[in-house]
């Protein structure tokens, strides 16, 4: 292929999905790829509506009908939809000629599922031989439990993570729909591996991807020490198995904390000069990082005493133009008017043609050559219906109009 | 990387390379002469990912930060934990290293990307990766709520049906019901009780309301059972019950050892140990993990001679000089 002379607006230019993927799990590892540049395509139905559709994080807020939801708005970005009723054996011929010119089919409904579908990896090879399918599911499609359900709360939880998160007095704590995400990023990770090797051999294959297993991968210290040790890890909130001091500190301002974390013996005298070298920070229970560590609960209480004079913001420039790591513990509102999230750059507006104006996220990373832009919004349920029936697979209009009425396009 | 023959060594290993990633603070690689811009010269395929706490650019630029500062600045800190009933205590931090090690999976979508893209057109490019970026990302729902409609989240609680695990016998379970017909399955497996009937808990919105009237009397039947029978007891029904998992449990799952997931590794010091693998299973490219982790140096010959071209005596040379 030429270089230089041909502009690559972005990485996965030209790349096809057959995208059958919903909720978050599935649907944001199809819209990672295509903000990327792939093209994706959203195969939905009436008869088959995805959750975060009809879904809201505001109770109720801002919010009618299955072209409202800001949730999914924001993890399908740039995807074009088709309705197809899978229902009907004409709506699986139809999604089969959409996977022939197709590059990658996802999913994530339960295992087995879209084999009863006649959607099964075996046929979609049949008919797109180097097709790259990944099935995402909560526990994966082999082993005693593959036909279990999951959601972002189950991932956390069965992975391990939710033991791990949360008070040392408290219960387990299931996280936000991070894990989902998580998951997510898994999937786009062996999609667009899987790409490098077909690009480089000419083979597809099948990817059997299990969320919960997912999460475990990123807890794999606390797995490493029961393999090694025996010994089972449980929640410590936000302190850490070697550093004190190593908490979130309560500032000036209704519920606002800083984080703070010592390390080295540099970094200790750092963070006791810019305190003013009190008294209580010459004291013997903190002369090394071992004292600092077994007597953290007083040292935590003491650092407190003189956080909460200042802002978090103000505790945060203090110490690092000191080389001490701190930051605040930011809240939504906080993140959206600070400045240097607004200098990155990574939100931007787009137009949704039934909500209007929408803050979004694109990628989390800044490509120097083919930086990556948010143009589209979510679509609406079948707005590329005749793109699709009658662009790509040379679909008459009369067609089309039958099977809309056959509810086979519903 | 101290001295100009470690950097010229470097430059070769990168004209060889496709990838080249590091996590310097910003600036460093620049001023040793191999940023982005240097090393294009010597390969303009090269795809180069800097991981760093807040990008390579913006007022954070400079900041230092450990995984409890990054997580915190990613927002997700302060929702958790999630569903709080203590206003007056800490936000946490998510367990494990878990938000550096989604920094790194993040990383690796944008690395593997632009080497497709690469791969196809001969241009590499350089990726600036922002910790705090991608953390944000991971609770984008959350950020972009307070940008569309100016509504502050944080982790005390906010009604919500059935957020946290609940205590069985024997430990904790954790039920999620999202759709109407998961709702009747519940009240079906337990055994159809009247207060479930309440037409406030028929709609997702009004089991949200409501959560607080429902959580309870859930949590007072899933009292009566241990995680596994319980476990396995809901999800016959078709309704997503899931136990919290503790390393042990992970260590024994039948499911994961159906799945391979942990695989022995014999590493030259800690020996033969089994490790945690991969979450996927690629049908023409199954994964193996073949090498432990290296040791210190540990393939300075088989790089530096065999790929560079070095001789044993120039081996000699630059470890004596401090070079290796």
């Amino acid at each position: 292929m030429s270089s230089g002379a041909q502009p690559y607006r972005a990485p996965l230019e030209g790349v096809r999905v057959a995208d059958f993927s919903w909720l978050w799990a599935g649907a944001y590892a199809t819209g990672l790829l295509s903000l990327l540049g792939a093209e994706v395509i959203k195969i939905e139905s009436m008869t088959r509506v995805d959750q975060t559709r009809v879904m809201t994080f505001t109770l109720g807020k801002a919010f009618h009908g299955v072209e409202s939801s800001s949730v999914f708005n924001a993890i399908n970005l740039h995807k074009l939809s088709v309705k197809l009723n899978l229902k009907k054996p004409q709506g699986v011929e139809l999604a089969k000629r959409i996977v022939q010119i197709s590059d990658v089919a996802a999913e994530n409904m339960r295992p087995g599922a879209m084999e009863s579908l006649g959607l099964g990896y075996e046929v979609l090879r049949e008919i797109k031989p180097d097709i790259v399918m990944l099935s995402s599911s909560a526990f994966g499609a082999k082993g005693p439990w593959r036909t279990y359900g999951g959601y972002a709360p189950s991932f956390a939880c069965a992975s391990g993570l939710a033991n791990l998160t949360g008070y040392s007095d408290g219960v387990p704590n299931p996280m936000t729909g991070s894990t989902d995400l998580m998951a997510a990023i898994t999937g786009s990770f062996a999609l667009v591996a899987a790409l490098n090797y077909r690009a480089e051999t000419g083979e597809g294959q099948h990817i059997d991807l299990s969320s919960v297993e997912s999460q475990a991968v990123l807890a794999g210290d606390a797995l490493m020490e029961y393999l090694m040790n025996g010994k089972v890890q449980s929640r410590v909130g936000n302190r850490d198995r070697i550093m004190a001091p190593h908490n979130c500190y309560r500032c000036r301002g209704e519920d606002k904390w800083v984080s703070i974390a010592v390390s080295t013996p540099e970094e200790w005298r750092a963070f006791c000069s810019v305190m003013g070298n009190p008294d209580w920070a010459k004291d013997e229970r903190f002369d090394n990082e071992y004292e600092r560590w077994l007597n953290q609960d007083e040292l935590d209480r003491l650092v407190t005493e003189w956080t909460i004079n200042f802002t978090h913001y103000e505790v945060t420039e203090m110490l690092q133009r000191a080389g001490v790591a701190a930051m605040p513990s930011f809240s939504n509102e906080e993140i959206v008017k600070d400045p240097h999230f607004q200098h990155r750059g990574i939100s931007a507006v787009v137009e949704h043609s039934a909500m209007g104006k929408q803050v979004v996220f694109g990628v989390p990373w800044r490509f120097s050559k083919t930086p990556v832009k948010v143009r589209k919004a979510s679509p609406l349920m079948g707005e590329s219906n005749s793109y699709v029936f009658g662009e790509l697979l040379g679909m008459s209009n009369g067609e089309i109009e039958r099977l809309v009425a056959e509810e086979v396009i519903y | 990387m101290g001295t100009e023959t470690g950097r010229t060594i470097l430059r070769e290993l990168v004209k060889q390379a496709h990838v080249f990633v590091e996590d310097n603070p910003p600036g460093i690689m620049q001023e040793l002469g191999l940023g982005y811009e240097h090393l294009e010269a010597v390969n303009p395929r090269l795809v180069m990912t800097s991981i760093t706490p807040f990008g390579q650019t913006g007022p954070y630029r400079d900041y230092k930060a450990y995984e409890l500062n990054s997580f915190h600045a990613g927002g997700e800190g302060y929702l958790l934990p999630l569903h709080s009933y203590e206003p007056d205590r800490e936000p946490v931090k998510a367990g494990s290293i878990v938000g550096d090690c989604a920094c790194g999976l993040s990383s690796a979508v944008a690395t593997l990307s632009a080497v497709y893209l690469a791969a196809a057109t001969g241009m590499g490019q350089h990726i600036d990766v922002s910790k705090q970026d991608v953390l944000m990302s991971l609770v984008q729902n959350h950020v972009c709520t307070y940008a569309n409609l100016e509504e502050v989240h944080s982790r005390i609680r906010r009604g919500f049906l059935l957020v946290l695990p609940m205590e069985c016998k024997d430990g904790y379970i954790i039920i999620t019901i999202v759709t109407n017909r998961e709702w009747d399955s519940l009240k079906q497996v337990m055994g159809n009780p009247s207060w479930a009937d309440d037409e406030r808990f028929s709609s997702w919105v009004g089991r949200h309301l409501y959560g607080d009237d429902i959580n309870p009397r859930v949590q007072e039947w899933v009292r009566q059972f241990t995680k596994q029978e319980l476990f396995h007891k809901v999800q016959s029904y078709g309704v997503v019950a899931v136990p919290v998992a503790t390393a042990e449990d992970l260590a024994n799952s039948p499911q994961l050892k159906a799945r391979g997931f942990f695989v022995e590794v014999e590493h030259q010091i800690a020996g033969r140990l089994r490790y945690p693998a991969s979450a996927y299973d690629f049908s023409e490219t199954p994964s193996t993990m073949g090498r432990a982790a290296p040791l210190l140096g540990q393939h300075n010959d088989s790089i530096y001679c065999e790929r560079l071209g070095y001789s044993r005596e120039d081996l000699v040379l630059l470890r004596e000089s401090g070079v290796i």
